[in-house]
């Protein structure tokens, strides 16, 4: 019955592809029933598998290489003598497609030329990174070159309210003050103008 | 008192107790299991008449097979109190009693009659138990009953295999 | 008189039992790293590595983990029951460590040693027996947890070693025959002179090989804590130490099969190729003695390996495929070992 049902099917049915494989439905003969050259042919494949390079990478200890265009954290970036770039013109936030990017602007005071570059400066400036996609056109929008995306991407946290990332996380170490920090922060990207 | 003896009282005694709780525990996995400590303190009356043999042979078959094909069954079963049937004919207990009572008197008239020897039992001693020793004789002196048994498990076998056949 | 057992032999003998015993927990304990670190290996991963250098405390760290976990008792278990079952897995684990030869003769302050517990003289039918006895520790604790996937997992593991159990026995028989004695210190003595036995038995040996996979309870015979179907299997409701006592007494009955399987079949202590009377002239006993445990502990940790080899390598029987290969192929089979055994030594007489 089985087998007539099985010519039948291979009669009257195409096959959609022309990848299909036929399966093999002979009986097994007696070297495959008797299992143990099966057993010994799989074992020196896993015996093999013990003189394989692992290609683990223990990870504090060592990093797995970022592409160069890797887009992770966001980082506020300042000039030369320490100043912060952004003007809170809002257009990074704009263009933001999660709407991640939320900021409060403030007019620069006199005798705080040090700190902002130009009159106007974000007071508040905050990214929550579950929102966030690092999709990188708050990168792409910002006209001060204020606003880039690091190597490194968020840590994990217990609280959601540990990933909204104010001015403090964001705002990369002053050049001036803390020069190895600001190098640091700066990574191994070349073009960070 | 040397060893032999104190360890031939804990073995009875153990033995004894034990066999009494198969009896008497509520649940049927507590008796199994005091059987097989029942069986187990059999095995060490058997190693101390240094039959070594039968007291090994004694716990693979009856202790490591028979009982946990007890077990088996008796876990399947779940057996507990509220299964039992209730147990409410007064003429049942009143023949038990009666039963128990003259099987009682019948033990204590054998145990006067008996005459006690000695040296009841040779511990420590004999070779008859001894496995070479064992096989002669039973492939010597012992051959015909020794077949006898073989065919009486070999009938019990086919007769198991027939039964389990009809009911699939 | 209570006194008049030779009290030094008393003491050797202890000495001898504590030795092996804490031997045995510590290769146990460094059995379940092997057992990380092959199948990580096997996986092309490290394993564990970051307890101590190479990983190598990993094994202190999980018994930590497990003595300071929180010990559960389900209410409606029965407690005795409950506790007496891995406390018997742990201890018939341990019990057939005392008829192995671990090695020759050693001589110690004008006393000669023989490095074995007890060399009984039906030494391979006690190693039978503890094994049978085996089963209870998990029928006993399934059965206490009150729990269907535990009970399954316990009928599973009963039914699995009574099935193995038979075939093994018959396998031992045939080899019986060819050696002529049930002493395993009589039957390396012999395979030290001799041949091992392996070579006599190949089929016996091969038999006696998957049942002890099965008796162990390890992997293509895991069915008993199938872990995809009955969550855990016997040891489903145990936490704490009294799981760690399940887990571990698993290994220690690795390790013992292995030692068993190396006496058997693989000449025990016996070191192939070298002259040993030779060798002793050289060396002393005493040395000699100490390189016969380790060539034992070699081999044993090879069977060991294997045990891990094949559990990364083979899946799961399916249960019904279990139950063929037990009573229609291996049973069969070992028969017919015994029978051609048998026609043979008729036949060289």
């Amino acid at each position: 019955m089985r087998n007539f049902l099985l010519a039948v099917n291979t009669k009257y049915m195409k096959a959609l592809t022309n990848r299909v494989k036929e399966v093999d439905r002979r009986p097994m003969t007696l070297m495959e029933r008797a299992y143990l050259p099966a057993i010994f042919k799989g074992m020196a494949i896993t015996f093999s598998h013990m003189f394989k390079k692992a290609p683990t990478i223990s990870y504090p200890e060592k990093t797995r290489p970022f592409s160069p265009v890797f887009r992770g954290l966001h980082i506020l970036n300042r000039d030369e003598e320490g100043r912060e770039n952004c003007t809170a013109c809002g257009l990074c936030a704009v263009a933001c497609p999660a709407e991640a990017i939320t900021m409060e602007a403030a007019e620069r005071k006199p005798g705080e030329e040090n700190l902002y570059r130009e009159e106007k400066y974000a007071a508040k400036y905050e990214i929550n990174m579950l929102r966030c996609i690092f999709c990188g056109l708050c990168e792409e929008a910002c006209p001060k070159d204020a606003i880039y995306l690091s190597e490194t991407f968020a840590p994990a946290n217990f609280q959601r309210k540990g990933f909204i990332y104010g001015k403090e996380d964001l705002l990369i170490p002053n050049p001036v003050t803390e020069p190895e920090a600001y190098a640091k922060a700066k990574g191994g990207r070349v073009a960070l103008k | 008192m040397s060893v032999t003896q104190i360890l031939f009282w804990l073995l009875s005694v153990l033995a004894v107790c034990s066999a009494v709780m198969v009896v008497a525990s509520k649940s049927p996995v507590h008796s199994i299991l005091f059987l097989i400590i029942t069986f187990f303190a059999i095995s060490g009356h058997y190693i101390l008449l240094n039959a070594q043999f039968l007291a090994i042979v004694n716990i693979i078959v009856y202790a490591g097979a028979i009982m946990v094909l007890f077990l088996f069954v008796v876990m399947l079963m779940n057996l507990n109190a509220d299964s039992e049937p209730p147990q409410k004919n007064k003429y049942i207990l009143f023949g038990g009693t009666i039963a128990g009572a003259s099987l009682l008197l019948v033990l204590v008239a054998a145990l006067k009659q008996t005459v006690t020897t000695v040296q009841m039992v040779e511990t420590n001693t004999g070779n008859v138990g001894l496995i070479e020793n064992l096989g002669k004789i039973l492939f010597t002196d012992y051959v015909f009953p020794f077949e006898i048994s073989s065919v009486l498990f070999l009938s019990a076998m086919i007769g198991a295999v027939v039964i389990s056949k009809k009911e699939a | 008189m209570l006194l008049s057992i030779d009290l030094f032999l008393v003491i050797e003998k202890l000495v001898l039992i504590i030795v092996v015993v804490m031997a045995s927990l510590v290769i146990a304990m460094y059995a379940t790293f092997a057992e990380r670190k092959v199948a990580a290996i096997m996986q092309d991963r490290i394993g564990p590595n970051r307890a101590g250098p190479f990983g190598i405390l990993q094994p202190l760290a999980d018994g930590l983990k497990l003595f300071f976990k929180e010990e559960i008792i389900p209410s409606f278990s029965s407690k005795f029951l409950f506790i007496l079952g891995p406390s018997l897995a742990m201890l018939t684990a341990m019990m057939t460590s005392a008829v192995i030869p671990w090695g020759d003769t050693v001589t110690l302050f004008g006393r000669e040693i023989h490095l074995q517990i007890a060399d009984i003289n039906i030494g391979i039918l006690y190693v039978f027996g503890v094994v049978s006895m085996g089963v209870y520790g998990i029928m006993i604790g399934s059965w206490a947890s009150n729990n269907k996937f535990s009970l399954m997992g316990g009928l599973r593991a009963a039914s699995q070693i009574i099935s193995y159990e038979l075939a093994m026995g018959i396998a031992l028989i045939a080899l019986l025959m060819v050696t002529g004695t049930l002493s395993l210190r009589t039957m390396v003595i012999d395979q030290t002179d001799g041949t091992w036995n392996f070579f006599k038995q190949p089929l016996g040996f091969l038999i006696f090989l998957i049942c002890v996979f099965a008796e162990c309870n390890r992997t293509p015979f895991d069915l008993a804590e199938a872990e995809n179907e009955l969550i855990g299997g016997y040891h489903t409701e145990y936490s704490s130490m009294k799981l760690g006592f399940y887990l571990f007494a698993e290994y220690i009955n690795m390790f013992i099969s292995s030692a068993v399987m190396v006496s058997l079949f693989f000449g025990g202590y016996d070191i192939p190729i070298l002259n040993d009377a030779h060798a002793v002239e050289k060396i002393g006993q005493n040395w000699m003695a100490v390189a016969h445990i380790f060539m034992f502990l070699g081999k044993a940790f090879f069977f060991v390996f294997l045990f891990m080899w094949v559990r990364w390598t083979i899946p799961r029987f399916r249960y019904d495929q279990l139950m063929n290969l037990g009573w229609k192929v291996l049973l069969p089979l070992a028969l017919i070992n015994m029978l051609i055994t048998g026609a043979v030594i008729l036949f060289l007489q």
